[in-house]
């Protein structure tokens, strides 16, 4: 379906890319400050689209709100909506739960279950009711290949995920949300807590995941934004600035406050 | 100018040194007094128990006469008394803890919740045994048997429970708990199969530390009326029974009629004191092998 | 406090060493037509050897360049400042280049009488100069309107181009012993023509820096 732009700088040029997310009009309140104001644009199928802004931007606010995860702060308050391929997420009838086996999440600091890793894998599986074995080891093997870690811990799959590096941990964190099956990946910065070379294998991974999956990542490391997304969205003091391909934001962007943030003038 | 020059470093060097060695004698001498404190305790009771432990002492059934004197009633009683704390302590305190930690809204009922019951760990025990008194063995007409005492024991211990097992709740980093939701996991999902197994040490900990409480503790049982008489062996938690600490109680005060009650009673203080060093290591060893590093 | 300072002060630093090497250029076409004019072997000698400033010039500035990218990492508008600069250095490089074969063209010709008064020689010369002077300024102030402008004048230089290699080719025939000379200032008239349109690619270089947009003004 093509779209037609647009506002000020959310430049879209018409296309025939499907949209996963689309979001109108979203004001987002945490007790009486307004963290995210009047967001409007569309995220598209396929595509890795990076989220890029200063600290307290609203960036991971927004990312959050996508699967409903920031509602688990109790003063958050929210006007808009968010048209997930077509259904608005906040409606009454469609349960968060379900929103988020189609949308996984992986965090900053890689948070893997004080479990074995392939009681971490399963678990996402288990608790939407799969209980047969066969289903679970074939479920744990796909996740783990799928997260580019299979080879390394096939021969310690009952050994506690405790015991795997920083980076090995995050890549099993991803195999735990590709074991739902979902269609979109949500990431918070989740290379902010690893060194360069396992960055560099999760930037590698996110590459072919797009293949498969919608990925949004909010990261504050421009450079990794630059390298890794198709679409960059520019946050700013919880509005959206600019929103454009990346090749084109990073060599020419259209807003001078986008220039002075990419160009390390400020921020 | 430099300040912290070599000059200023040496006029104060030997002060703080002297001061620093002075606050680890003293330091040393606050735990050589506790030390000593209990070296003497044990020493007495010891040397007022030796040749009085034996297998016939542990397995025999009270009697008048000191020498045949046992103490297996009191202690089956004190175990009949586990078989009903335990599981009532586990089930209600963590069920509460849970309640408080993940369920409450945080506001005004909460902390009035939570206020009460950490006061309730400062009220004296004898309360309880009024309490228990009144509420189980009168009011329900229970009698003085072992689900009373039970019951009874159980709300004095409840509260260390609840907090132990809050405090283990609280300890489970929320990143756990959002790993858990943002794969579609319900709350009590998420509580059964991530906050439960990571608290269950802390969990275990408190419960096992409230059970050697129980076990110790004496006001209440007296007044309901626990006896420390000839009374038959408890089959079931519908029998009357006596404990260890209501034997020590009894053999001390009539040990001014009958001299050897008073080596009796050491020798049973010293089997209680075993037992709940026992269940203490237990607890300790539980907390260090299931010691995670989130 | 400002940020990126070594940034800053780098591409103050690109800049002055461009600025410096295409005064260089320019000085050695001016150098050059004037010892054509004065039929100045000794100044023609000069042109050659100072070509090698220039050539160092533009080794420095790609070093500098090359070391911005690696350790800066560049974005939008530094960016495109950047690959400007190593674009307009290409250029700038290529006219000291014209010059010195203007000046070889000189030596050839060397101290044989003209055949003709040159007029319109200097007259192409002129324009050629003036554009880049204009472009000079117009990378200075990143003035996308004179850059637009500047180029223009490659039409003006262009015509004057066609009507003097008209005049040799008629004169060819009629002297043929000068032969050696009407070939070799037809050289000259070609360089002249091809600083013309190496200004003219600075100016495209300026529009890309301000505008990331590319444009071709040779048409």
């Amino acid at each position: 379906m093509s779209l037609q732009i647009i506002q000020d700088n959310i430049d879209i040029e018409p296309t025939n890319q499907k949209i996963v997310y689309d979001t109108k009009d979203l004001n987002l309140w945490y007790g009486e400050e307004q963290a995210l104001k009047n967001i409007n644009f569309p995220i598209y199928e396929n595509e890795v689209t990076a989220i890029i802004g200063p600290s307290g931007c609203g960036k991971s606010t927004y990312i959050k709100t996508l699967n409903r995860m920031v509602e688990l702060v109790p003063i958050v308050r929210i006007s808009g909506e968010i048209l997930y391929r077509g259904k608005n997420i906040f409606d009454k009838a469609y349960k968060e739960e379900e929103l988020r086996t189609k949308v996984g999440m992986v965090f900053q600091k890689p948070n893997p279950f004080p479990k074995s890793i392939y009681d971490n894998i399963a678990y996402g599986p288990r608790i939407h009711g799969i209980r047969n074995k066969k289903i679970l080891d074939e479920i744990v093997e796909k996740s783990l290949r799928g997260a580019a870690i299979w080879d390394e811990v096939k021969d310690r799959l009952h050994e506690n995920a405790y015991g795997l590096s920083g980076g090995q941990q995050q890549r099993i964190c991803i195999a735990r949300c590709l074991a739902i099956e979902p269609d979109v990946i949500l990431m918070d910065e989740p290379t902010s807590a690893l060194d360069p070379i396992s960055t560099l294998k999760i930037e590698e991974l996110v590459q072919e995941l797009k293949q498969n999956f919608s990925i949004i990542i909010v990261t504050h490391n421009m450079q990794q934004a630059a390298r890794i997304s198709d679409r960059t969205a520019f946050f700013l003091s919880g509005e959206i600035i600019e929103y454009a391909k990346t090749d084109k934001m990073f060599s020419n962007p259209s807003d001078k406050r986008t220039e002075d943030y990419i160009t390390g003038r400020f921020g | 100018m430099k300040y912290v020059n070599a000059a200023q470093v040496q006029k104060k060097l030997n002060t703080r040194l002297s001061i620093n060695k002075l606050a680890k004698s003293l330091f040393l001498i606050s735990i050589l007094f506790s030390l000593v404190v209990l070296v003497i305790l044990f020493y007495r009771v010891i040397s007022q128990s030796l040749g009085w432990i034996d297998l016939q002492f542990i397995t025999s059934k009270l009697s008048t006469v000191a020498e045949n004197a046992g103490i297996m009633g009191a202690i089956l009683g004190t175990l009949w008394l586990m078989v009903v704390v335990a599981p009532i302590t586990l089930i209600l305190g963590v069920g509460t803890a849970i309640y408080l930690e993940e369920y409450a809204k945080k506001g005004r009922l909460q902390r009035f919740i939570q206020t009460n019951i950490s006061n309730l760990a400062g009220v004296p025990s004898i309360v309880f045994g009024i309490l228990g008194l009144t509420v189980f063995v009168r009011g329900f007409e229970l009698g003085n048997i072992v689900l009373a005492g039970g019951l009874t024991m159980s709300l004095l211990v409840l509260p260390i429970v609840v907090v132990a097992s809050q405090e283990a709740i609280r300890a489970v980093p929320g990143y756990l708990r959002e790993a858990s939701y943002g794969m579609g996991a319900t709350k009590w999902q998420t509580i059964k199969n991530v906050v439960l197994p990571a608290s269950l040490p802390g969990i275990l900990t408190g419960a096992i530390l409230a059970l050697s409480r129980a076990i110790g503790e004496t006001a209440p049982l007296v007044v309901l009326g626990i006896p420390a008489l000839l009374i038959p062996l408890p089959d079931s938690i519908f029998d009357k029974f006596t404990v260890l600490p209501m034997q020590i109680y009894y053999w001390t005060l009539d040990s001014a009629l009958v001299a050897e009650y008073a080596n009796l009673a050491a020798a049973t203080i010293v089997v209680l004191l075993l037992i709940l060093f026992l269940m203490n290591s237990i607890a300790i060893i539980i907390r260090n092998k299931f010691q995670r590093r989130f | 406090m400002a940020i990126r300072t070594t940034l800053d002060k780098d591409l103050e630093r690109l800049k002055e060493l461009l600025i410096e090497m295409v005064n260089l250029s320019k000085t050695a076409v001016e150098k050059s037509v004037q010892s054509l004019a004065h039929q100045n072997i000794m100044m023609a000698q000069e042109i050659i050897e100072e070509d090698q400033k220039i050539n160092e010039l533009e080794e420095k500035i790609n070093n500098l360049i090359i070391q911005l990218i690696a350790q800066q990492q560049p974005v939008a508008s530094d960016l495109r400042a950047i690959i400007a600069g190593l674009k307009i250095s290409n250029d700038v490089e290529r006219i000291g280049d014209l010059a010195v074969n203007i000046a070889k063209s000189v030596l050839h010709i060397g101290e044989s009488p003209l055949i003709k008064p040159i007029v319109d020689l200097p007259k192409m010369a002129d324009m050629s100069i003036d554009m880049l002077t204009k472009v000079i300024q117009a990378y200075i102030d990143s003035d996308i309107d004179l850059a637009i402008q500047t180029a223009k004048y490659d039409d003006n230089v262009d015509e004057l181009y066609g009507k003097i290699i008209n005049e040799l080719f008629e004169l060819m025939p009629t002297k043929p012993e000068s032969l050696n000379q009407i070939t070799q200032l037809a050289f000259i008239c070609r360089n002249l023509e091809r600083v013309a349109d190496h200004t003219t690619n600075m100016s495209e270089h300026i529009i890309y820096m301000v505008k990331g947009k590319n444009v071709d003004l040779n048409a």
